[in-house]
């Protein structure tokens, strides 16, 4: 199935704001140095260039650059404010839904373009799922949780199936599967994170974005999701928002670090496989936030 | 700067790697006098007191295992406590060489003529010590081209082994009764061979925790 969409989407968002602002900043400004910025091993998911994006006249994103492997798990960090939770909602259009919000440069998915005028949005997100920082899922039954974008999506397959090959997937179904038609709310914290991993994976995406997944659980809730992240990620491109540096460390293949400073607000200051990241960093405002020396 | 407390342990535990420095550095100066002396009694302190040495290491190594497990170092940080843990090896070890210098001492026991005729070997020791000082210089400065320099020298203390092979096969051939007495020379000098050794593994450690890069910057010969 195509992401692209026969009737074309609303009005961009006016241009003129986002023009003023490009021309007050020349184009190239806030740049990363080239040796800061690796290219991932192997197939690409995301293609970002040039990415801007601004909240009305307030910019977010500057000038993001950066290739998202595929099939791996991809840690954005950086201080609160640094637009990496911006970043992310730009991978699956979310962003789309904030009145006021002006997008340029380009996010290629597999090569296609996604603020392309063609493409259909309602199909970015079901290939593109997102989990959220606090587990949200519907006040329905686990086995409707999970059903219910199948459901709407008209899903001619065993849902039973579905169900359980989803919440498998998850690691829930052995914690759930005699009370399916338990309320997904009266699992615990760790438990509803999964079913709502369990609903983005029902819709059968080849991405999902996870925004601060773990932030609201405890620690054996955390190392659980992160267990399930590494086993995902053998299917399924991950890309995470993550404030804790050991989660960044432990769960991703592939580290951006984002900086909002005085003159750039959203900037890419390095991009690296983790291993390097995390014991070589090239830049030293990269250091510094890693050792805990800011932010 | 943030994380003062983790500054003030990072400090202390380099403070405690050069305090087993000096440790392991009076040992092998002790350990080579007290042989050129014939020193039975300061040879079996310098025995004695490596047990000083080796609980120094263990106390260093609980509390940078502690800095890990409790401030989750990453990046120069990281590579800061994860070098004191592989010089600490290094100076327990060349403790261990002061060690054996001593015990070889004690097994030639007393002598006809003291101060004993030792050929290259105090030279040896001298260029080996300064090695070793040279080395925790350069890792309290961070200093890359002093490692290297450092690391350079090991190469005069391989002549100076080769020199000592030389005079003690010499004495030898000439004179069997001197064959005991020259292979003792011969395992001090192999000794103080591997100090210099250790001196270039801590040099490494020096290049690896100013550039993040793992290198083997000299091999030596023996």
């Amino acid at each position: 199935m195509s992401i692209r969409m026969k009737t074309p989407p609303r009005m961009p968002p006016d241009a003129a704001d986002a023009a003023r602002a490009l021309r007050a900043r020349p184009a190239g400004e806030g740049q990363p140095s080239a040796d800061a910025v690796v290219r991932p091993d192997g197939e690409i998911t995301f293609a970002i260039d040039a990415l801007n994006l601004w909240y009305g006249a307030k910019q977010a994103l500057t000038g993001v650059g950066l290739e998202i492997a595929r099939r791996k798990v991809t840690a954005l960090i950086g201080p609160s404010g640094c637009g990496k939770s911006t970043l992310i909602r730009c991978l699956n259009r979310m962003n789309d839904l904030i009145p006021g919000v002006t997008i340029t440069g380009r996010v290629d998915y597999r090569g296609v373009d996604i603020y392309g005028a063609d493409v259909d949005p309602v199909e970015v997100r079901r290939r593109i799922g997102m989990v959220f920082q606090k587990p949200n899922p519907f006040p329905k039954s686990i086995y409707e949780n999970v059903a219910f974008g199948a459901r709407v999506n008209g899903f001619r397959g065993n849902l039973d199936d579905l169900v359980e090959r989803s919440l498998r997937r998850a690691a829930l179904w052995d914690e759930v599967r005699g009370d399916l038609r338990k309320s997904g709310l009266a699992l615990s914290g760790g438990q509803q994170q999964r079913l709502c991993i369990a609903r983005a994976l029902a819709n059968n995406p080849d991405v999902i974005l996870m925004d601060e997944p773990c932030s609201a659980l405890d620690p054996i809730a955390t190392l659980k999701i992160e267990d399930l992240m590494r086993e995902l990620a053998d299917d399924y491109t991950i890309v995470v928002v993550t404030h804790n540096m050991q989660q960044a460390a432990r769960v991703s293949d592939y580290t951006a670090f984002m900086l909002t400073d005085e003159e750039t607000t959203g900037r890419l200051i390095e991009y690296a496989p983790t291993e390097t990241m995390f014991t070589q960093p090239a830049d030293q405002r990269t250091e510094d936030y890693i050792s805990g020396r800011f932010g | 700067m943030t994380r003062e407390l983790f500054q003030k342990e990072l400090i202390q535990l380099q403070d405690d790697v050069l305090i087993l420095g000096s440790m392991a550095e009076k040992a092998v100066a002790e350990s080579v006098e007290a042989l050129r002396s014939a020193d039975l009694a300061w040879a079996q302190r310098i025995v004695d007191d490596d047990l000083a040495i080796n609980t120094k290491r263990f106390d260093i190594e609980e509390r940078a295992l502690f800095v890990i497990a409790s401030q989750q170092p990453l990046a120069g940080d990281l590579r800061a406590v994860m070098s004191a843990l592989m010089i600490i090896t290094d100076l327990e070890r060349i403790g261990d060489h002061a060690e054996g210098i001593a015990r070889i001492n004690l097994r030639l026991g007393e002598a006809d003529d003291v101060p004993r005729r030792m050929g290259y070997i105090p030279a040896m020791a001298d260029r080996a010590l300064a090695m070793l000082r040279d080395s925790l210089q350069a890792y309290v400065e961070r200093n890359v081209d002093e490692a290297r320099r450092v690391c350079d020298a090991d190469d005069e203390v391989d002549r100076l082994q080769d020199a000592v092979y030389d005079e003690t096969f010499r004495g030898m051939i000439e004179n069997p009764d001197v064959i005991q007495r020259n292979t003792y020379y011969l395992w001090t000098a192999h000794n103080l061979e591997r100090i210099a050794d250790r001196c270039t593994n801590i040099c490494e450690r020096v290049i690896y925790l100013v550039t993040g890069r793992m290198e083997e910057i000299n091999v030596s010969r023996y």
